[in-house]
């Protein structure tokens, strides 16, 4: 394992790219899932329509092809940014429609008389969504969600291929074809690093989960 | 069965010949290297063992224009395969006989210590710490890193311009030498950008999404010939990259057998860069290198 130990400087530097990597798509995925949530379950066809629309393509596209017309398609009609931002992007719009999909389970779980319930004292569509269906709903998708986000978490490896550099991913492939160090070692270091990533996450899942839970 | 190659050799040799004959019109196509009939080996040699099997199993490139190129028919392409036609010829083996293996920057030691190949012939710089696992023979080429820009770029005009503009980016390949060569004339890490594949950072560089584009002078001359005008070259080669061939370590007989056939077939080894990397405009046919000490 010695070129690990010998190279931590590197992974270290390879670990706070992903992680931030990781965050960014994170502060954006969660909000955009759940507003795309919103939008499925709304009383309006258009909305309704954008929603389906959003979860059927980036649900059913490979990520692959949705980082590379990120990287290289959205260059192409003139909208240039770093290579950081198209792959947050990209990650963003896939796991978006996964967590808009794990929102909307969550949403039909809560039961109709509480929509109901929320109409009849006044509140009109967004504020019962918001004050009553979505805090029940959130609390029993945390497991699915959590789900989710850490396979977000290990999907950030392939923004490595697309122009970012300097993340875990592309660390490995530089010490072992570059650097010319075995690749074993080379791709356990890489592995444990990314496990400092999800492990930590699922740890802070399950206190939430059992923070929040709900007896139903 | 042997009479068969014997047969097989001839017919070869004919086909060779008349090729030659009626050479020098036809340019794109390379004539046949010289196939040795029943060469001799020491048993227990790495030659001996690959004349036996009657295959050599050659780790190359199918991506890498001029060097080691799949084209559509399915065939591998390229100096690097050129060279290797030589080398097997030497062994006795006919171009028909050699196994292509697809070996990537990232595996090419790994496909050598596992022993799924005879010979890795992949652009492949020689260095010491590429050394430590498997040996090199060679170099049969000397490449050398240089930059590539568009054309109406005049900022950069070479390696040192990146300090001077911070917001310049320079696109390579993840892992690769290059990628490593670069990393001292850069302000900060961020100026690298790193893909897959060299195509894509032509793209990018054609779509303006970085400044210029690194590798080794012969492969960015492969884009430069590719692009209309779009891309240039600027400022010298600023390294210099010895391609060798990658063999497992410890087979010395193997390296001296290699530099030798080299040696005594000059003609076919100008012959093999001219019909491949050689088309490209702009490239000078090299002369073979001084050979190192076999380890």
């Amino acid at each position: 394992m010695s070129p690990v130990f010998e190279n931590l400087d590197l992974f270290w530097d390879g670990y706070l790219t992903s992680l931030s990597i990781c965050l960014w798509a994170l502060v954006g995925s969660l909000p955009l899932g759940v507003l795309i949530a919103g939008c499925r379950v709304s009383p309006v066809p258009p909305l309704q329509w954008f929603g389906t629309f959003w979860v059927t393509t980036f649900r059913n596209t490979p990520l692959t092809v949705v980082l590379f017309f990120c990287a290289f398609g959205l260059p192409e009609i003139g909208i240039n940014n770093s290579f950081f931002f198209f792959g947050v992007l990209g990650l963003v719009l896939y796991t978006s429609a996964f967590v808009c999909e794990a929102v909307r389970s969550g949403i039909n779980s809560v039961s109709a008389g509480q929509a109901e319930a929320a109409r009849s004292i006044g509140l009109n569509f967004t504020q019962g969504l918001r004050f009553v269906v979505l805090p029940q709903a959130l609390r029993t998708v945390v497991p699915p969600l959590g789900s989710v986000l850490i396979a977000m978490f290990k999907n950030s490896a392939v923004v490595g291929a697309f122009g970012v550099g300097g993340d875990l991913w592309s660390t490995g492939a530089t010490l072992n074809s570059a650097r010319g160090l075995e690749t074993l070692p080379v791709f356990v270091g890489v592995a444990v690093f990314y496990l400092m990533i999800t492990l930590p996450a699922g740890a802070v899942l399950q206190v939430l989960e059992r923070k929040v839970a709900i007896a139903r | 069965m042997h009479l068969r190659r014997t047969a097989l050799v001839a017919t070869l040799s004919v086909v060779a010949l008349t090729a030659a004959a009626c050479g020098g019109g036809d340019e794109d196509t390379a004539a046949e290297p010289p196939v040795a009939e029943a060469p001799e080996f020491e048993e227990g040699t790495p030659m001996a063992e690959i004349a036996e099997a009657g295959t050599l199993r050659l780790g190359t490139k199918f991506d890498q224009p001029g060097f080691g190129l799949e084209n559509l028919e399915g065939e591998v392409e390229g100096f690097d395969v050129e060279v290797a036609k030589i080398i097997a010829g030497a062994l006795g083996l006919s171009p028909e006989d050699i196994e292509y293996v697809e070996t990537p920057s990232a595996v090419r030691e790994e496909v050598l210590e596992g022993d799924e190949v005879d010979m890795v012939v992949a652009t492949y710089t020689m260095n010491d710490e590429r050394a430590e696992r498997i040996d090199f023979a060679g170099p049969y080429y000397q490449a050398g890193q240089q930059i590539m820009v568009a054309a109406d770029n005049d900022t950069i005009t070479g390696p040192e311009s990146f300090m001077e503009n911070p917001d310049a980016t320079v696109c390579t390949v993840t892992g690769s030498t290059p990628s490593e060569n670069i990393r001292e004339y850069l302000a900060s890490p961020d100026q690298l950008v790193l893909f897959d594949e060299y195509s894509q950072c032509a793209d990018a560089l054609g779509n303006g999404q970085v400044d210029a584009v690194t590798t080794d002078n012969v492969i960015l001359l492969g884009f430069v010939s590719e692009s209309d005008g779009q891309f240039k070259l600027v400022g010298e080669q600023f390294t210099e990259e010895p391609y060798g061939i990658g063999i497992q370590q410890g087979e010395t007989e193997f390296c001296e057998f290699i530099h030798e056939t080299l040696r005594e077939n000059e003609e076919a080894y100008v012959e093999a860069w001219e019909s491949t990397a050689g088309q490209v405009e702009g490239t000078e046919t090299p002369e073979l290198p001084e050979f190192d000490e076999c380890a």
